[in-house]
């Protein structure tokens, strides 16, 4: 399952090579692990003048949902893009080979899947959600040790990353989900109450809300299942630990949509299922990598 | 050139007055008459201004008598005291800019002030009494108003009951086209809100009231459908939105009563407003998931709520205007003065275009 067959697998000794052109492409590494650390920053930094804005903006009670928070995030996403790409171009696979990449990954997935269905169901305010969930990932990403290398380079496999890397974009998918759900549930307080805060006549309607939480349900679910049915096809040994683990994942979001389709449940049980649906994804993803990282397979 | 405005608004007038002096088609054209190069006329229900740049001054009075010529009540007679305001030169922008932006309106930042302007411009300006001073001040107004709209909060929220109930709605249900609508009570005041909603979209409405004629003639009036009062119960299971305003002593709805009807519904909201005196809906009803209940007082508190922040924003609204006001007399003695230079007459200086050259 995500990576439970070694995702975080890949050290930087380059193997087959004479000692100087290893030395030599070790020093060249550590210079792009320099640079693309730099990059990382600079998009945490643009994802937190949206956060700043939106802030301010609420506080101030004259939020609109104009271009700044798009171009921020935006911005932010091209610098994650140049990230991932220069990692990628060093490791020479998919930059996910630990819990640092892990994080970076799931905190682009949130920033794509927003970028493709923020302005298609004119959430324009969920960009301000958006960008501290990015924040908070990228953020503890750089301050937390967790960039570690592994001294071995197991040789790419594409199965392997291709399971990891469609898992995660499933992730971003539901995390985008759960904080719809958040918009849901603060929307919904606010109306039952009839305390109507500034954020109140930003927020989209309650219906369009829902219809946004189920589609990115729906897109979840859907990466998630060819995710884990990928996971079988990387001729790796699966720990049987974390496919449970992610079976009850897959099972719990297959719950919420299928109570959904036969209308069991109401919209507003939905928006927190999906809150709750996220934090044991990301609690799984995290015992995944973690597992992975220090119980490394054979 | 002398930049003026005088008039009269729900500040200073009431409606009777403001009526003597609502001037019809034809008065531009009279005050051009009696020494106005350009003028415009914006005649509201809340206010009579003229807007004028002339070479000479035009007296309060001489224009109060172009109003009075062109008036449908001109022959109720002159009165001595009349309560017009005149504000001149700078005085005069900052207040089309106000007035524009919704902040002298009776509704603090309502935006039909915008379009009634805008239309009087058109309408001066297709007479041919609008020149190149009422055009540049009009068009930096217009901008003026926008930019208030846009970066301050002066428009958000409703601040009458009716658009509340709404504004309430649409967020709840966003598009209120697929909607359905019942109302229960044939009062006046839930007939307006019906219009509401049916002005936002709503096409399937349905009445029920105890008289059932009086059900049917306002289903004829708003364009719904009479439903028999004792059906009403059964209809909360398909509608959307309930609109309440029975002269019932009782409540007519409860939890226990509503909350059986909604089992098969659980994946719709019900949005209930609640405008009889005594209420006709139990409060413990907001209390069932996915219903949304609003009485008369959470209305008004709402309305009471947006008044008060778009109170607040009137500084911000303000200081946009200020601004404005500055940019746009600098704008206009830079180029008193480059005509000056042309003509070779003596520079214009900015205090005396103040007061005299504009």
């Amino acid at each position: 399952m995500t990576c439970g067959s070694r995702i975080c697998d890949v050290g930087f000794a380059i193997r087959g090579m004479s000692p100087s052109i290893a030395k030599q492409g070790a020093r060249s590494y550590s210079g792009l692990l320099r640079v693309d650390r730099f990059l990382l920053i600079v998009s945490t930094i643009c994802f937190f003048a949206a956060v700043v804005r939106t802030g301010l903006a609420l506080r101030a009670g004259v939020f609109r949902p104009g271009r700044f928070n798009f171009l921020a995030i935006g911005l932010g996403f091209v610098f994650q893009t140049a990230f991932l790409s220069i990692r990628g171009h060093a490791l020479g696979r998919y930059p996910l080979t630990n819990l640092f990449e892990v994080f970076n990954f799931l905190a682009w997935s949130v920033a794509l899947i927003y970028l493709l269905v923020g302005p298609a169901y004119r959430l324009s305010l969920m960009g301000g959600f958006t960008a501290p969930l990015v924040v908070l990932l990228q953020g503890l990403a750089l301050i937390a040790p967790i960039d570690v290398h592994h001294p071995v380079k197991l040789p790419a496999n594409s199965s392997l990353e291709f399971h990891a890397s469609v898992s995660l974009v499933a992730y971003g998918a539901f995390a985008l989900a759960c904080i719809a759900g958040v918009m849901y549930l603060v929307q919904e307080r606010q109306l039952k109450t009839h305390q109507l805060h500034s954020i109140f006549y930003h927020l989209p309607p309650l219906t369009d809300l829902f219809t946004a939480i189920i589609r990115l349900l729906w897109l979840g679910f859907i990466l998630y299942s060819i995710g884990i049915a990928s996971g079988f096809f990387t001729g790796r040994p699966l720990p049987h630990l974390q496919i449970v683990a992610a079976i009850a994942v897959w099972l719990l979001y297959a719950a919420i949509l299928q109570s959904r389709y036969f209308r069991r449940i109401a919209p507003k049980r939905v928006a927190a299922l999906c809150i709750i649906g996220f934090s044991a994804a990301l609690t799984l993803l995290w015992g995944i990598t973690f597992s992975a990282q220090t119980h490394p397979l054979p | 050139m002398n930049l003026f405005c005088v008039g009269l608004s729900h500040h200073t007038a009431n409606v009777e007055m403001r009526e003597r002096f609502a001037a019809g088609a034809g008065a531009e054209r009279t005050l051009r008459t009696a020494g106005c190069a350009e003028a415009l006329v914006l005649a509201t229900c809340n206010r009579v201004e003229v807007y004028g740049a002339s070479e000479r001054r035009v007296s309060t009075d001489e224009i109060a008598q172009s109003l009075l010529q062109h008036s449908e009540a001109s022959n109720h007679g002159h009165n001595n005291a009349l309560p017009f305001y005149r504000y001149e030169a700078e005085k005069c922008i900052q207040h089309l800019f106000r007035v524009a932006s919704g902040l002298d309106s009776m509704v603090v930042g309502e935006t039909e002030i915008l379009g009634q302007t805008k239309r009087a411009y058109q309408c001066a300006r297709a007479s041919g009494a609008v020149g190149p001073w009422l055009h540049r001040l009009f068009q930096r107004a217009f901008r003026v108003a926008k930019q208030v709209r846009t970066h301050t909060e002066i428009t958000r929220g409703s601040v009458s009951v009716g658009s509340v109930a709404v504004d309430l709605a649409q967020k709840i249900f966003g598009e209120l086209d697929d909607c359905k609508v019942l109302v229960l009570g044939a009062g006046e005041t839930s007939e307006r809100t019906a219009r509401a909603l049916i002005s936002r979209g709503v096409t399937d409405l349905r009445v029920s009231n105890r008289s059932i004629d009086r059900g049917q003639e306002l289903a004829q009036r708003v364009g719904g459908k009479a439903v028999p009062f004792d059906e009403w119960p059964q209809q909360c299971r398909e509608i959307d939105i309930l609109i309440t305003s029975t002269s019932s002593e009782a409540p007519l709805l409860s939890r226990a009563n509503l909350e059986p009807t909604l089992a098969n519904r659980i994946d719709r909201p019900l949005f209930i407003i609640d405008i009889a005196v005594p209420r006709d809906v139990d409060p413990a009803v907001n209390d069932i998931e996915g219903v949304y209940l609003y009485d008369i007082d959470a209305l008004r508190s709402v309305a009471e709520q947006s008044l008060a922040v778009r109170r607040q924003q009137i500084a911000s609204a303000e200081a946009i205007i200020a601004e404005h006001v500055s940019d746009f007399l600098a704008k206009i003695s830079n180029e008193l003065n480059r005509v000056s230079c042309l003509t070779g007459h003596e520079r214009v200086a900015d205090d005396s275009l103040h007061a005299s050259q504009l």
